[in-house]
């Protein structure tokens, strides 16, 4: 199968991950529904509210862009998104999320492994590039080079040398002192690679900001900042096949009905606007954005918010998605409760990481996502050659 | 005074604080080594005018609502303050009580929770603990605040086994609740809203009507436990001194794999980890007694350079090089923004579960944002820490050759050991321009340039980024 699209362009995935867990059911709303508002008396979204989407789901209000997307046929909703015996604990969870390893702790994330099968010898420091403040486990692995870029707009090293005969020297000593050695220690290589990679990673996107221009007006909030640098870059064709951000502060343990709604509310408009832009620069079809979190949260609310739970959802979005609802919405009838008070999962998300390395990237997912997971069809077609 | 004894005054110091002068090591290795650590671990009660200066120069702190200055203030500490270990102690239950601003968005509440390390920070466990369960910004952080007997929330007692005290794999489910059951009352006073009068601390408060009195199973242990029985329990729990241990032994000896990890991965130095455990239960829970015994353990003395600094100790430990920040400068205003950057923002840890450590603190973006950093601090002819250094080089006589240059660079940062590809790049650095002379104004300000130039590359070696 060679079926690229037919504009030559490789598939890019773009991550964006809902750190806290957020709560799926408060997301895309089973509205027509006793068990949901039995349990949720004072942390749910009323009927009159949500944007429908069939006779029993419909978006929060807060989610409103993206229904927009989703009734344009660009987003597969994945239902139920979980694992057995899902973790509570929001840094183990998402350990597992990052490395697909729920029984034991392993240095290899996800996202580090497709890198390298991309980039076998790294020979592009671009090729996965995380835009925030650290590195998330999930693109970091033994060998692997993953760029972070904190602010796009003054990215580099020792900017402050004025004289640029001067920064170049020190570039140059800089350079020697990081090339790798034999022998010197697992951290010190890792050390040592990093520094090589920043450096050659940072000419290239010294060029990016000057290179972009946009009608797109993204909101003032950390995640559509990061959509719009993941806009930035992709645009200027540097050749990032991976992009990954994380959107903070989805552990809504309290205060749910405020602080829920703002966070969809940011989120969606970012992912919006992003798809917007990327349209406006041709440059969206070979674009798939995967949105996931690391666990569902409680059926029954806690009075201001909902703690720890599972069954959570995903989100595929972009222009060559078959639009839709995929894997089945977990049962709300308290009978069916996992351990009395959590929502079951309905597919595993090792089965959704597949999807995405398979089916768009062209990467045979088994030994990235350890082992062979159901898979979901949300693709039209795909930008990866056979 | 030997070298070693030197060299070990200067482990201790970049370890229990944010490092120490070539002319301070020069005092601090003729004294005894188990001296410096007793009057490390003892430091005299915080003064009260200590933070007169500081308010002195940003009286906005007195009502600010972020974390911002406070976290510049601590850095502020970090580099003056003549007991270093307190700050470092507080900046290690910081990590370990990961509490951030950006839930509550309550500055007023956030400064005092950091207070109250420094102040309990090398006491008993119990106290940490108690105090712990009673600060606003933990309590609203974790959501104590709604854990009520009628409807319990179990974040905070979850977390205060996981990741507080005993780590997963040794208590249930059912310890979780009944731990969350005992903490039910333990909440705040609602603090006075920030406008119009700016921001004022909340204070603990604990009510009765909303605690749950029954009888609790707890450990295996029955009563009617309120939360400081349950802190009891978990204090004289063999877990906690593991946990406890392993947790310092990662601060301060070297880096081990992340917390999450602790459940199925032995300690990357068993025994040491097993001495502190030892002293943890010995003790009673007695944090002094567990560091006093950490600083004069070999395994610690042995452990040079295993670490990798994270940014605090990074920022602290720039500004000692350089000299600056001997007094609040108005530069202090970004810092909290540029720490974000390199990976940690203080008193705004990304979750509950703090900050990756060790090698985790290092990627593309981090690193330049370091290294850009202190750069910037060091490239300055005129910072005092440049010009001492150039004064040392010049005391021994009128010039001084690169090799002579170079070796007083890594003395001063360090004494930093280095491979033999870092040391020939910085000797061909420093060759480009011949001997550095002292002879005249002239010679002297060309001189201290590139005492400062050395200095940079230094700080931006592979090396410098371990502790």
């Amino acid at each position: 199968m060679s079926s690229n699209g037919g504009n030559g362009k490789d598939p890019v995935l773009v991550v964006v991950q809902l750190s806290g867990g957020n709560d799926f059911m408060n997301t895309l709303v089973p509205y027509n529904e006793g068990h949901y508002y039995d349990a949720r008396p004072l942390v749910n979204i009323p009927q009159d509210e949500v944007l429908p989407i069939s006779d029993t789901l419909g978006f929060n209000p807060a989610g409103s862009r993206l229904k927009e997307l989703f009734d344009n046929g660009d987003v597969a909703v994945i239902q139920g998104v979980g694992y057995p015996n899902s973790s509570r604990s929001h840094f183990r969870g998402m350990d597992i999320l990052h490395t697909c390893e729920p029984d034991r702790i392993s240095t290899e994330g996800w996202v580090a492994k497709l890198t390298q099968r991309l980039d076998p010898h790294s020979e592009q420091p671009l090729t996965a590039v995380n835009i925030g403040r650290g590195l998330p486990r999930a693109m970091v692995a033994p060998g692997v080079t993953a760029t972070s870029v904190g602010d796009l707009d003054s990215y580099g090293l020792m900017t402050d040398i004025e004289l640029e005969e001067e920064r170049n020297r020190d570039l140059e000593i800089f350079k020697r002192m990081y090339t790798p050695a034999v022998g010197a220690g697992l951290v010190m290589d890792y050390l040592r690679q990093t520094g090589i990679d920043s450096l050659a990673g940072a000419d290239i996107l010294a060029t990016v900001p000057g290179a972009y221009e946009s009608s797109v007006e993204y909101g003032s909030n950390p995640i559509a900042k990061a959509l719009r640098d993941v806009a930035r870059i992709h645009t200027a064709g540097v050749g990032t096949r991976i992009f990954y951000t994380n959107h903070i502060g989805w552990d809504t343990h309290s205060h749910q009905p405020q602080q829920h709604p703002t966070l969809l509310r940011d989120v969606t408009s970012a992912l919006a606007d992003f798809m917007t832009d990327l349209r406006e620069h041709d440059a969206a079809e070979e674009v798939a954005i995967l949105v996931f979190t690391e666990f569902g949260r409680r059926m029954k609310d806690n009075g201001s918010g909902t703690d720890h739970g599972s069954g959570g959802g995903a989100f595929i979005i972009g222009d060559l998605v078959e639009g839709g609802l995929y894997a089945e919405y977990p049962s709300r009838d308290p009978k069916e409760w996992l351990n009395g008070e959590d929502l079951k999962h309905t597919i595993d998300f090792r089965g959704i990481y597949g999807t995405m390395l398979e089916q768009w990237m062209g990467v045979k997912p088994e030994e990235i996502v350890v082992g062979d997971f159901e898979q979901v069809r949300p693709f039209k077609r795909t930008m990866a050659a056979a | 005074m030997s070298t070693e004894q030197r060299r070990l005054a200067a482990h201790l110091m970049r370890r229990a604080g944010a490092g120490a002068s070539p002319a301070e090591l020069d005092e601090l290795a003729r004294r005894p080594y188990e001296e410096l650590v007793e009057e490390l671990i003892s430091p005299p009660a915080i003064p009260d005018e200590d933070d007169d200066l500081v308010f002195r120069y940003f009286p906005s702190l007195a009502n600010s609502d972020t974390p911002w200055l406070w976290s510049s203030r601590w850095i502020y500490w970090m580099v003056n303050s003549a007991s270093p270990l307190r700050e470092k102690m507080a900046l290690f239950w910081h990590h370990v009580f990961a509490t951030a601003w950006f839930k509550s968005e309550h500055g007023p509440s956030v400064a005092p929770h950091i207070e109250m390390f420094r102040r309990f920070g090398l006491g008993n466990m119990r106290a940490i603990l108690t105090e712990l369960s009673r600060d606003p910004a933990m309590i609203y952080w974790l959501d104590n605040c709604e854990n009520l007997s009628s409807a319990p929330n179990e974040n905070y007692g979850r977390e205060l086994l996981e990741l507080f005290s005993m780590g997963v794999g040794n208590y249930g489910e059912d310890d979780i609740k009944a731990a969350a059951y005992a903490f039910t009352g333990w909440t705040f006073e609602q603090p006075i809203p920030l406008y119009p009068h700016g921001g004022y601390p909340s204070r603990f408060k604990y009510v009765p009507e909303l605690h749950d009195d029954s009888e609790k199973t707890f450990l295996g242990r029955t009563g009617r436990w309120n939360g400081e029985d349950i802190i009891n329990i978990i204090v004289q729990q063999p877990a906690t001194g593991r946990f406890i241990g392993r947790h310092l032994y990662n601060f301060f000896v070297a880096d081990e794999p992340g917390v999450s990890a602790w459940s199925v991965q032995e300690p990357r130095d068993p025994d040491a980890v097993g001495r502190l455990q030892s002293m943890f239960l010995e003790s009673n829970g007695n944090i002094q007694s567990v560091m006093r015994e950490l600083f004069n353990s070999d395994f610690f003395k042995a452990a040079r350079y295993e670490r990798v600094k994270c940014p605090a100790e990074w920022v602290a430990g720039a500004y000692r090089l350089s000299g600056k920040l001997g007094l609040p400068e108005p530069e202090m205003w970004s810092l909290h923004m540029q720490m974000g950057a390199m990976g940690q923002s203080l008193m705004d840890p990304p979750s509950v579960e703090g900050w990756h450590t060790g090698k985790e603190w290092i990627d593309g973006g981090t690193l330049m944002e370091r290294i850009n950093f202190a750069s910037k601090l060091v490239s300055d002819p005129a910072a005092p820490g440049v010009q001492a250094l150039t004064s040392r080089i010049a005391a021994d006589g009128g010039s001084a050759s690169p090799a002579d240059l170079v070796e007083a660079a890594l003395d001063y940062a360090g004494p930093l050991t280095v491979s033999e590809a870092t040391r020939d790049a910085l000797l061909d650095a420093a060759r480009a321009d011949g001997d550095l002379a002292f002879d005249s104004d002239e010679s002297r300000e060309a001189s201290a340039k590139r005492v400062a130039q050395t200095l940079r590359l230094v700080i931006a070696s592979p090396e410098y980024q371990f502790a």
